[in-house]
């Protein structure tokens, strides 16, 4: 303890200067964490933290046996697993492209047109949603009709939403990862390109015997990172194109909406406080796993 | 350089310039969609529907749009000033952490870095966390709000500690023997070596803060304190209200903005990241790859 107020005064001015940052973290992100109580409570808003009444576990328990965990965790997970493969073999593709095409004024402005979409807020992906798919007057529609078919009212039937969400995904991120991929094939040295091409391989030849090979590492540990996220739902996607849309909630509820639902639309804060729960430990637990493997096969990409 | 391709060649990049251009089309084109929308005549968008290329060209939506511009430079002021703000106190509260977690006699530097990345790992969720804004800070319709949870993140941090950590020591020694203080070697010596460490998390910072409509969403209820993006939410979501009170009553020659004019409000949300987006995006691209390489 001694020791601790030397140190302290000794380096007092560090102290100061990254006191902020604690302070930030304990008041956003640690606090918050002792009102997670709130899950084993029925919440009541004049009792507050602990003068609500306490019942254990009942939160849980309805949750797991009315199927609602069951439903949220199966569509939070499986869309991840969509997004993460769909993105990356994508970004994969497009890279492996970008860097062995020629003409740089095509790459530019492909690669620039591509990395567009992440710039831009999710509410504008909310209005291409309605652009395109609104049953007056949506462009899929317009272009239905002139083809003399039937309008399809996208908002009675919840099979194309899932391809909806994903693809919105993935062309959100398409540049971003595009870039990461790059950045790996062009860290490969020119050499065994030169050494290939002498040997006569062609350029299929080259994708497949160097640049894979020496992608695979990168592509898997992105994929294994990802997995660590794999129960966190990315909200404003999900909310931006569903919204408040009840009928497709079956297919496009994940852990997230749910939660932000229990807050501003039931006001079921014990049940919502429940399932965000679940998520941070489950989602403590995937990552601690994914980092021990990690630390398994590439100990120095480990996170911790 | 070959002057006759290969067969294979030639396939390869058949292949890719056609897959490579389905995407960027793709990427583009619901931009395209949504600014030819604004400037099709709402007559048209009701009796056809949106399409790529309008048969007649019309600014009524726009007109409309800013015949009470009010909402829209409200909406602009709010969401530049949180950016500014936001964006120059949190890289200054980044770069201040960073900087000591990058100090290697500080002791307790592994501790706290810690402390800081734990964060990351586990939450209490969003609804403590919204109860202990709006309960115990009393942050409801307040702009702090907006600025607050946006400020520091632990990424940005381990990321601008690394960042410091790749500049050589010899520099801070030799500050100190000349008896600098810690705050000035921080100050004069390593900011204005970490320029492109800032530069690549500033804009990051502020483009959160000028997308941002979450926060507002559940905190803001005052509509002149609405941030650009929510308030372009709320009229995609309003204007549909608005659309089916009036329908009934109006005379079958005239239709106000409506669709139309959700469109052009996108326009106008989004136009000033578009325009920034060619300065920008090549500092972007180098961050990111800085950041890819170190691993």
């Amino acid at each position: 303890m001694k020791s601790m107020f030397q140190e302290l005064n000794r380096n007092k001015v560090l102290f100061l200067m990254i006191a902020p940052a604690l302070l930030f973290f304990i008041v956003f992100s640690y606090v918050p964490m002792v009102g997670v109580y709130y899950a084993f409570t029925r919440f009541s808003f004049d009792g507050g933290l602990f003068g609500s009444e306490f019942i254990g576990m009942k939160n849980f328990e309805f949750l797991f046996n009315s199927g609602v965990l069951w439903n949220l965790t199966k569509n939070t997970v499986l869309y991840n697993i969509a997004f993460i493969l769909i993105s990356n073999i994508l970004q994969l593709l497009c890279a492996i492209f970008l860097s062995e095409l020629p003409g740089k004024l095509f790459k530019k402005t492909t690669q620039s047109v591509m990395f567009l979409p992440f710039f831009v807020s999710f509410v504008l992906v909310g209005a291409f949603v309605f652009n395109l798919f609104n049953s007056d007057n949506g462009v899929i529609n317009t272009v239905l009709q002139q083809l003399g078919m039937q309008p399809y009212d996208f908002y009675v039937h919840t099979a194309p939403w899932k391809y909806i969400i994903v693809f919105f995904h993935v062309w959100k991120g398409l540049g971003y990862g595009t870039v990461i991929y790059l950045a790996a094939i062009m860290s490969i040295s020119d050499e065994y390109h030169e050494a290939a091409k002498i040997d006569g391989a062609n350029i299929f030849q080259r994708v497949r015997h160097i640049i894979m090979p020496m992608l695979v590492p990168t592509f898997i540990l992105l994929i294994l990172l990802s997995l660590g996220g794999i129960l966190k739902g990315q909200f404003d996607l999900f909310y931006q194109i569903i919204g408040n849309n009840g009928m497709l909630y079956n297919s496009t509820d994940i852990i997230d909406t749910y939660v932000y639902r229990s807050l501003a639309v039931n006001f079921d804060i014990g049940m919502g406080t429940a399932a965000g729960l679940y998520q941070s430990f489950f989602g403590f637990v995937l990552i601690i796993t994914v980092n021990f493997i990690i630390r398994k096969v590439r100990s120095d990409y480990a996170l911790f | 350089m070959k002057i006759k391709m290969e067969k294979t060649t030639i396939v390869f990049n058949a292949i890719g310039y056609v897959i490579i251009t389905i995407l960027a089309v793709l990427c583009l084109l619901p931009f395209l969609l949504i600014v030819s929308g604004s400037f099709t005549p709402e007559m048209e968008i009701v009796a056809q529907g949106f399409k790529l290329i309008p048969k007649q060209f019309s600014l009524d939506a726009y007109s409309a749009a800013f015949s009470s511009p009010k909402q829209i430079l409200d909406g602009y002021k709010v969401t530049v000033l949180i950016t500014l703000i936001g964006t120059m106190l949190g890289l200054f509260l980044t770069s201040m952490a960073g900087f000591v977690l990058s100090r290697k006699e500080f002791k307790y530097k592994d501790k706290l870095a810690f402390f800081i990345y734990f964060t990351t790992l586990f939450s209490g969720g969003l609804i403590p966390w919204y109860i202990m804004m709006v309960k115990y800070l009393d942050l409801k319709d307040s702009y702090l709000a907006l600025l607050l949870p946006g400020l520091l993140s632990a990424w940005n941090i381990i990321l601008m500690k690394n960042f410091m950590k790749s500049i050589p020591e010899s520099i801070t020694e030799s500050a100190k023997i000349d008896g600098a203080g810690e705050f000035t070697i921080y100050l004069k010596l390593i900011l204005p070596l970490s320029t492109p460490g800032l530069a690549t998390i500033g804009l990051f910072m502020a483009l959160g803060y000028w997308n941002e409509w979450f926060l507002a969403n559940l905190f803001i209820t005052t509509e002149s304190k609405f941030p650009l993006q929510f308030l372009l939410y709320k009229i995609l979501a309003s204007a549909a209200v608005l659309k089916t009170n009036v329908a009934g009553n109006l005379s079958p020659d005239f239709q106000p903005p409506a669709e139309t004019l959700k469109m052009a409000a996108a326009v106008i949300a989004t136009g000033p990241i578009i325009f920034l987006y060619p300065f920008v995006q090549r500092f972007f691209v180098k961050g990111l790859t800085i950041g890819a390489v170190k691993g």
